[in-house]
């Protein structure tokens, strides 16, 4: 699946295309499909985020959405290295799946 | 050190209005990203990997413990309560919000410190013997020079949108503590015969993908010269650099595909014509800047101390300097605990390392390239009390140059370009050899990490290198050997072909058995390598 990341403009923050707007949850993130360059191209002229992108994803078993390559997966939760700041997920899966 | 002027004030005050403008446009919708990036980055505002990062400059590395208090604030308002100290000797904080960048900047301003040219195809920050004004074997304080240069460089018309970015290193002593060869343009201050002050120029090193080390084109440019000289090697390759190519666009490139001695004669004659010219400032400038750099008052004390606290002993041999005055030392605040992150300090530390610099320091601090702090002027007889201090504070690690002082950029944990993650690594080495006690029988080892080719970790300048690669999506890590960035600098050879994370660790400890097997009395790493080459340490990792 195809799934659209960018970085929110205000604050920076990692933010996923949920089929309406940006959410901080990778888990959130919809598939895109053939939609996605419309979509990012509307996006980015609304300038509500940026450096959007769209990247290659698959749902795991328990759903979890998972971005395939390992920078979108780092993108996804935070620093491996700074777990305390990551970003608050009910994954329970915890990090394992990121590196 | 030096203080701002009105003239520097009111540069740096109108520069955070004219940002705020410039950020409020972005944030309003009528600028695009692709507008606004250029002027974000020319007041060092990255989008990284999960958020802005700010990178604020240091000048040559100097600070005092007002600076280093309000970076504090700084990280406590408007970060995660940390910032990263880096290998040019700047501070950069990870999770900056755009909508709070211009207020940053405008309290950045009331400490006389800013972000400006800490980004984009411009003169970066210039970088100094950390150990300038202290050390015992300079033939003078290299920083009012880098002051100078500085200010030269600082919205500098002609020199604002080079083929790529621009790095200077002054120091002031034949011993090289700050890489000075790996930069674009290194300048040590030295005095002839005749006891006059000069600079010698070499130009055309760098890291990167392209590592290179600078050669020597001018042994003696009279002082009075200097910028002049700086400018004529500026302008050719400002007028020649390959902006074609951005891999090719640096000035290594430059003065190899023509040739030290092309270059150096295109220089020589742009030195002249400059020369005629009279781009020159006044010797008064200089002399107003140099009456900022006046050492402090030393008084005498005693010179021993009471060792009998091993662990107090072991940092007093690993991490202090001998000092011009033989009465104190530079002490190194060391930013490497076993497992932990190279170059970042939380705000509570830095606000004790500057209360220890104000009360033991002459109220100076600087940054290292090598990711550490330094008191620089601190009495022997004050050595205890500032142990004790920075012990509370987990701030005393003894390994100075030892493997656990480890180089290692941010790596995929937060930079958009890595390939691969630097700081586990680096966490992982220091902790297994502290805790086999290997780091004392090992010794001087010098171990940088970069997370991909832009080599911001050093790797190329490490006894030990690393590098991570992208390997089919996956983290991979190149070895490579032999590297220094001293007077005896050298280039690191890779060994083979590269590791995972676990294979590369183990890879650090079976070349440094090698070394212990194989090391004659008194060797460095470095020297047992240069000694015996490379193919016992190949035969070890792929035999």
């Amino acid at each position: 699946m195809k799934i659209l990341t960018g970085n929110d403009l205000r604050s920076g923050a990692v933010v996923w295309w949920n089929g309406i707007g940006w959410s901080l949850f990778v888990d959130d993130a919809v598939d895109a499909g053939e939609d996605a360059d419309e979509i990012l191209a509307r996006e980015t002229a609304a300038r509500r985020v940026n450096v959007a992108y769209a990247i290659d994803a698959s749902i795991d078993a328990a759903g979890h959405v998972r971005p395939a390559h390992i920078k979108d997966r780092v993108r996804a939760l935070g620093p491996t290295v700074r777990r305390d700041l990551a970003v608050p997920t009910a994954d329970k899966t915890g990090w394992d799946w990121v590196i | 050190m030096y203080k701002y002027d009105q003239y520097d004030q009111a540069m740096v005050d109108a520069r955070v209005e004219e940002f705020r403008d410039q950020a409020r446009r972005r944030m309003e919708g009528s600028l695009s990203e692709d507008q606004f990036k250029p002027l974000r980055l020319m007041n060092g505002l990255y989008l990284q990997l999960h958020a802005y990062m700010l990178r604020v400059a240091v000048p040559y590395g100097t600070l005092n413990s007002r600076q280093l208090e309000a970076l504090a604030d700084i990280a406590e308002k408007y970060d995660r309560g940390y910032g990263h100290f880096t290998t040019r000797q700047n501070i950069q904080y990870n999770w900056i919000k755009l909508e709070d960048a211009a207020d940053i900047l405008a309290d950045l301003a009331k400490v006389e410190m800013h972000a400006i040219q800490t980004s984009g195809n411009c003169i970066r920050n210039i970088s100094a013997d950390h150990f300038a004004g202290a050390a015992s074997d300079e033939v003078t304080d290299p920083r009012p020079y880098a002051e100078l240069l500085r200010q030269w460089s600082s919205f500098h018309p002609e020199f604002t949108y080079l083929p790529r970015k621009f790095k200077f290193c002054v120091i002031a002593s034949e011993k090289d503590r700050a890489a000075m060869r790996l930069h674009d343009i290194g300048i040590r201050i030295v005095q002839n015969a005749a006891g006059e002050t000069g600079a010698q120029f070499y130009v055309g090193g760098g890291m990167g993908r392209t590592p290179m080390i600078a050669p020597l084109i001018r042994d003696f440019v009279p002082i009075d010269q200097l910028i002049t000289y700086a400018e004529a090697a500026l302008r050719v390759y400002n007028r020649y650099g390959r902006r074609d190519n951005k891999f090719k666009a640096r000035i290594k490139i430059l003065v190899h595909e023509l040739g030290a001695a092309e270059y150096t004669r295109q220089v020589e004659e742009e030195f002249a014509h400059l020369l005629s010219v009279g781009v020159e400032p006044p010797h008064e400038e200089l002399a107003r800047i140099a009456a900022h750099f006046v050492a402090p008052a030393f008084v005498d004390g005693p010179k021993t101390l009471d060792r009998s606290d091993p662990d107090f002993a072991l940092w007093v041999d690993r991490n202090t300097h001998r000092h011009k005055h033989d009465a104190y030392v530079s002490a190194v605040i060391s930013l490497k605990p076993a497992g932990g992150i190279p170059g970042d300090a939380t705000a509570q530390q830095m606000r004790v390392i500057a209360k220890l610099a104000r009360n033991y320091s002459f109220d100076e601090l600087r940054v290292m390239h090598t990711q550490n702090l330094l008191l620089p002027h601190v009495r022997i007889a004050d050595l205890p009390a500032i142990w004790a201090a920075l012990d509370a504070a987990g701030l005393a690690a003894p390994n100075m140059d030892t493997i656990e002082d480890i180089i290692a950029c941010p790596g995929l944990d937060y930079c958009s370009l890595a390939n691969a993650r630097s700081i586990p690594l680096a966490q992982r080495i220091s902790e297994r050899f502290a805790k086999s006690g290997r780091t004392e029988v090992v010794g001087e080892l010098k171990l940088k990490i970069s997370g991909c080719i832009n080599a911001c970790g050093h790797h190329h300048a490490g006894h030990i290198g690393i590098l991570g690669v992208d390997r089919k999506g996956t983290e991979n890590y190149q070895l490579s050997l032999g590297g220094s960035e001293a007077e005896d600098v050298s280039l690191a050879k890779i060994t083979g072909p590269g590791f995972d994370e676990d294979g590369v660790i183990a890879a650090v400890e079976k070349v440094t058995d090698i070394y212990l097997a194989a090391r004659a009395d008194g060797e460095r790493f470095l020297d047992t390598y240069r000694r015996i080459g490379m193919e016992p340490f190949k035969e070890a990792l792929y035999g």
